[in-house]
């Protein structure tokens, strides 16, 4: 069998996806970031230096933690949540962060700039900006600043300048498209840490690397903990980093099931959702050729999700490829299910779960039940709940005004 | 030879440079853009760039942005745009024209329907953005099969080893976006220009058409002396924006156009 973990192609293409589609005066910048990456790449001291970081700033290796009243609860499949929620800053981000933070300074780059949804990148590269000493700026749309002030203030508080995008819809789409305007204007001194595996090559497989330390982490305490591999993977998928992550370290174990779980925001059918690979076609946006939600003249669709961090018409080009090819199965959670997974976990672990890991816990409710005790299934926990108590308390709000 | 080629060589025969001027395509409804556009060649207009409008325009300013929401507002879309060109074409027979945007309202088009409807409908080239030579593959071959020029930007960041590959292809003119940014945002120095302008006439014998940040028919004047184009874009669609009736934004582009064609054709006098 051919290995699915060799990708992308020198152009930067999973199958037909990827590729580098961008204004020419990004172009011999992100030539010069796909070589110095495959510099970095094989340089000891750059692994030395991320390893260091990943042990003692960020917290890992995050703990494999067998959720034993889920498991009791769901009344099948044996349930492991990765605890990515444990890590410096809350969540996944840091990995990747902390890993491109290491290539800027190799660069010789000064200032720092991002786009955030959640607000969970933002506050990931802010710190990481911070610990190094880069000038930080964190493009943010106003519908999600609105909806994760304490994550703009975090932000703030580690030194960052939080740009708020009006453009088309206040969130993520709107904010990336303006980190892209601001790096074309200060292309000279200017590195652009995009938050998720999407964006021109060599942004997603360098994300997805950073992020793979999920999945091999994952393999060996599984392996030490039950003696052999998991039977399936559930994780979110906005953009798809997380899920990235923990998946591609076992692309080519065939008998290992992958699931990623898109948003469904308030179904499908309604047009109101974030589903791009269950809802959406091929096209090109934000530097690559992926699965987009666009009308029937092309134009962008505006996402819909509960959660910000999810909440993005497009979705990364290797999750398009593996959905292309059937390695990934991909489905979809509406936010009231996300929801009522929320609080399951909260009840029965004492985990508050972010409200985008809690679309792969609901999914994971869904199959547990019908597998047998032996099965082992691995949830991504990809990040901490704490940053969605103002969603959460406003969604029972308006819920108790319809009753 | 092309309408292209055919317009530049009058230019050269006359000793000066074009005035390249961009609108977005429906902006800020379907009849004023079509009543501009028809009127833009008798205004000076020796080039036509006509913006296909786009949800996500990462590489415009404000003003472009703008005249896209606007455009995209008033229900246009790249069947209306390509019909726009067709009845422009109706009365206009040697003003190249030249189509300018993004790739997705393309790709979801399809690309053989698309260069077939453009070519179609006299559309004598494409600038798209966001694809680098590096996808030629995907739209600038088939384009040329069908005898649409395919034009590329240059930047300040193109440097002499890119530029083989940038212009490897090239045809019609070649776009000089002389700041390092998005559309409508600060202007070069006339040193840059220049520069940048010899440099790019060692690698290609193309007109070079030089744009971002040309407000005036002064600064135009000055920029027709050392290139082979001037192209003015945000400041027209800002006389869109500020007008309060369709009328008042036809006059509007239409007078700013006359003026900027002044400044042009005295430039080197």
């Amino acid at each position: 069998m051919t290995s699915l973990r060799t990708g992308p192609d020198a152009t930067g293409l999973f199958g037909h996806f990827g590729g580098q589609y961008v204004a020419e005066t990004l172009m011999p910048l992100i030539h010069d970031l796909a070589a110095e990456y495959e510099k970095a790449k094989a340089d000891p001291e750059f692994a030395r230096e991320l390893a260091y970081f990943q042990r003692d700033y960020v917290g890992r290796p995050s703990p494999l933690y067998f959720a034993e009243r889920l498991t009791e609860h769901c009344g099948g499949a044996k349930i492991y949540l990765k605890r990515e929620e444990l890590n410096h800053t809350g969540a996944h981000k840091i990995n990747n962060c902390i890993g491109q933070i290491l290539l800027a300074k190799r660069m010789g780059k000064k200032r720092i700039i991002a786009e955030t949804g959640a607000g969970m990148h933002g506050v990931a590269t802010a710190t990481v900006a911070a610990r190094f000493g880069m000038e930080c700026v964190i493009f943010m749309g106003t519908t999600d600043i609105d909806r994760q002030q304490a994550n703009v203030f975090r932000m703030k508080l580690l030194g960052a300048t939080v740009i708020p995008v009006t453009a088309g819809t206040g969130t993520l789409k709107d904010a990336m498209n303006e980190a892209l305007r601001d790096w074309v204007t200060n292309v000279h001194n200017t590195f652009y840490l995009i938050g998720t595996v999407a964006g021109p090559h060599p942004y997603p497989a360098m994300v997805r690397d950073f992020q793979a330390v999920i999945g091999k982490e994952t393999r060996d305490q599984l392996q030490e903990k039950e003696g052999r591999l998991p039977d399936s993977l559930v994780a979110c998928i906005g953009g798809g980093s997380n899920a990235m992550g923990l998946f591609h370290p076992f692309l080519d174990d065939k008998d290992v099931q992958i699931v990623g779980v898109e948003a469904a925001g308030h179904g499908i059918e309604t047009g109101k959702h974030a589903a791009s690979l269950n809802g959406g076609v091929p096209g090109v946006l934000h530097g690559n050729r992926t699965f987009l939600l666009q009308d029937d003249d092309g134009q962008i669709i505006d996402a819909h999700s509960i959660s910000a961090g999810l909440d993005y018409p497009g979705i990364g080009p290797e999750h398009a490829w593996l959905h292309d090819i059937g390695r990934v199965e991909y489905t979809s959670i509406t936010d009231d299910e996300a929801l009522a997974a929320f609080h399951q976990c909260c009840r029965l672990e004492g985990i508050i779960p972010a409200l985008e890991s809690s679309h792969a816990l609901a999914e994971a409710f869904k199959r547990a039940p019908k597998l047998p005790k032996d099965h082992l299934m691995v949830i991504n926990l990809s990040g901490r709940g704490d940053k969605d108590m103002q969603t959460v308390m406003h969604h029972y709000d308006e819920q108790e005004e319809h009753i | 030879m092309s309408r292209l080629q055919t317009r530049f060589a009058e230019l050269k025969q006359q000793n000066r440079a074009a005035l390249v001027t961009f609108v977005t395509g429906g902006d800020p409804d379907y009849e004023t853009s079509l009543q501009i556009l028809k009127g833009l060649p008798q205004a000076g207009a020796d080039v036509i760039e006509l913006g296909m409008p786009f949800t996500d325009p990462m590489a415009d300013g404000p003003s472009i942005q703008l005249a896209n929401i606007r455009a995209l507002g008033a229900k246009q879309t790249l069947a209306k745009t390509l019909q726009m060109v067709r009845e422009f074409r109706q009365g206009e027979q040697n003003t190249p024209l030249v189509l300018m945007g993004y790739f997705n309202p393309i790709h979801y088009y399809g690309v053989d329907k698309f260069v077939a409807d453009a070519k179609e409908a006299g559309v004598d080239g494409l600038i798209v953005v966001d694809l680098p030579p590096e996808h030629n593959a995907d739209l600038c071959f088939p384009a040329q099969a069908a005898g649409i020029d395919f034009i590329r930007l240059t930047t300040p960041t193109t440097d002499d080893k890119r530029l083989p590959t940038v212009l490897n292809g090239s045809s019609g003119f070649v776009y000089y976006v002389s700041v390092a940014g998005v559309t409508g945002a600060g202007a070069a120095t006339l040193e840059h220009v220049e520069e940048a302008h010899a440099r790019l006439r060692r690698h290609t014998d193309l007109p070079v058409c030089i744009g971002f940040g040309i407000r005036t028919p002064e600064h135009a004047a000055d920029v027709a002396r050392r290139a082979e184009g001037v192209v003015v874009g945000s400041a027209l669609v800002d006389q869109i924006a500020k007008a309060s009736t369709p009328q008042q934004a036809v006059e509007g582009v239409l007078n700013l156009c006359a003026q900027l064609a002044e400044g042009v054709r005295g430039a080197r006098r």
